[in-house]
């Protein structure tokens, strides 16, 4: 019941970020759909995963916005603007048209998935039974998912690992003014 | 039927998440408003695969003594890397609109687009 | 730009408007560290492990700053350091599985590591790569605070 109800009030949080116009609002409610989102994961006992999302999604995302908002604009355009050149009205009525299709595609193909904490589900019967065997003999890791992560498939976290470096220096690329490193002002 | 619907709302209701940020993404003008729209679209495909994870009566994939089943550890692996991933694209798209704003003077995407090319602030 | 809330003069030094702020925050932030580094340290007992502790100790640098100014956490870790720190987390864990080639294995594969039987040349391993992990991914956070968040004249 608890968990419908959380479900429930996460669809209510998306539709109010999505409809929201003042940007700083959206993006505080931006931070409580994340905090729901990680109770709804530990509810399903993926506490990794949600002590991830706690941190990263309502933490840094949040932050990343704010600082983003702030060097740019807090609201976002109305649509009864009287210039004519601006046309996003038109977009929306195809846009909740495609979104309707592509929803009813997916909820079509659910309907061959195994129910919902099936244990002889596909999913659960491949290769997770060897790790949850095995792994505390081979890695003497108490974790599962961190014997996962940083052993059996230590590539993936490698490879992880140069993607966050990689956007690191991206965002340096993109915004650092090349002016000393130390902030020496340009000889112009 | 009852039971059918029983098992499967969950994959519904994740599905409805799912195309409510996708809307975001296409139907808004603003730039900053697709990227929460993003967001909103990557954490429902998370969803959607922990709640494959889940098991009748598992616990937490940790070694415990008086555990009968366990959670499936493996989506759980592959989420932690799409979250870690979904934050550096969240990051690099933010530092994007910063230089929009600093070259266009404005993040609505009509009006860049009106604007043809011509910057505000041509320095480079 | 300013910082949504700031006072547009904080380029000086207003005492009395941030004392409970800035109070606070060098109350905090020294538990905020150790529990990141609790968190990284504890990966393999329970939930936990080099990303969360990273981005925690990231948060705690990024708390300093906003309570204080940018210059005066700029002071306390230069630019040259942040940079040197998010290129070391990836060399410390790549430098693990050449070291691991280097005791006769595969790339990454610490059972091969010369520290005692497999299970505990693993767990070793295991506990390298995420503090390599950790190192990155706070530097990392850092670095884009930063740069997103400074003044446009500045």
């Amino acid at each position: 019941m608890i968990d419908l109800l959380l479900l429930l009030f996460l669809v209510v949080c998306a539709v109010v970020v999505v409809q929201m116009k003042d940007l700083l609002s959206a993006v505080i409610m931006l931070g409580a759909y994340s905090l729901i989102m990680a109770v709804v994961w530990t509810r399903l006992n993926a506490v990794d995963v949600a002590f991830t999302e706690a941190s990263v999604g309502a933490g840094i995302t949040t932050m990343l916005l704010i600082a983003a908002l702030s060097r740019t604009k807090r609201g976002e355009a109305s649509n009864n603007t009287s210039d004519k050149r601006l046309k996003s009205s038109r977009h929306q009525v195809p846009a909740l048209i495609l979104v309707l299709i592509t929803g009813a595609v997916l909820i079509y193909g659910t309907i061959d998935m195994p129910n919902f904490g099936d244990p002889n589900a596909p999913a659960n019967l491949h290769v997770a039974p060897r790790y949850i065997e095995k792994s505390y003999k081979e890695t003497g890791v108490v974790n599962f998912v961190t014997a996962v992560l940083a052993s059996y498939r230590g590539y993936d976290t490698l490879g992880e690992t140069t993607v966050i470096f990689t956007a690191g220096i991206c965002v340096v690329l993109l915004l650092r003014k090349n002016d000393g490193a130390s902030g020496r002002k340009s000889q112009r | 039927m009852l039971e059918f619907i029983a098992g499967k709302y969950n994959y519904w209701i994740h599905v409805t998440l799912m195309m409510i940020g996708f809307y975001a993404i296409i139907a808004k003008g603003n730039l900053i408003k697709k990227v929460i729209g993003m967001n909103i679209f990557q954490t429902a495909v998370f969803l959607f695969y922990i709640s494959i994870s889940k098991v009748k009566g598992g616990t937490a994939p940790i070694v415990w003594d008086e555990a009968v089943l366990y959670n499936n550890p493996l989506p759980h692996v592959l989420i932690l890397t799409a979250i870690v991933v979904s934050v550096s694209t969240t990051a690099v798209a933010l530092a994007l609109i910063i230089r929009i704003y600093r070259e266009y003077g404005t993040i609505e995407e009509d009006e860049i687009l009106a604007m043809g090319g011509e910057r505000i602030n041509a320095q480079r | 730009m300013t910082v949504p809330g700031r006072d547009r003069t904080t380029r000086g030094h207003i005492v009395g408007e941030h004392v409970i702020g800035r109070t606070v925050a060098k109350l905090l932030i020294p538990f905020i560290q150790l529990y990141g580094f609790y968190v990284i340290a504890h990966g393999e007992l329970g939930p936990g492990g080099g990303f969360q502790g990273g981005v925690i100790l990231g948060a705690s640098i990024i708390l300093y700053t906003l309570a204080f100014d940018i210059e005066a956490a700029r002071k306390r870790l230069s630019q040259k350091v942040s940079d040197l720190l998010s290129s070391t987390g990836v060399l410390i864990y790549g430098g693990i599985g050449l070291l691991c080639i280097a005791a006769g294995g595969a790339y990454l594969e610490y059972g091969k590591l010369p520290l005692g039987d497999a299970a505990f040349a693993s767990h070793l391993g295991i506990y390298g790569i995420e503090i390599g992990v950790g190192i990155t991914v706070a530097a990392v956070m850092i670095t884009i605070f930063f740069e997103t968040a400074r003044r446009e004249d500045a």
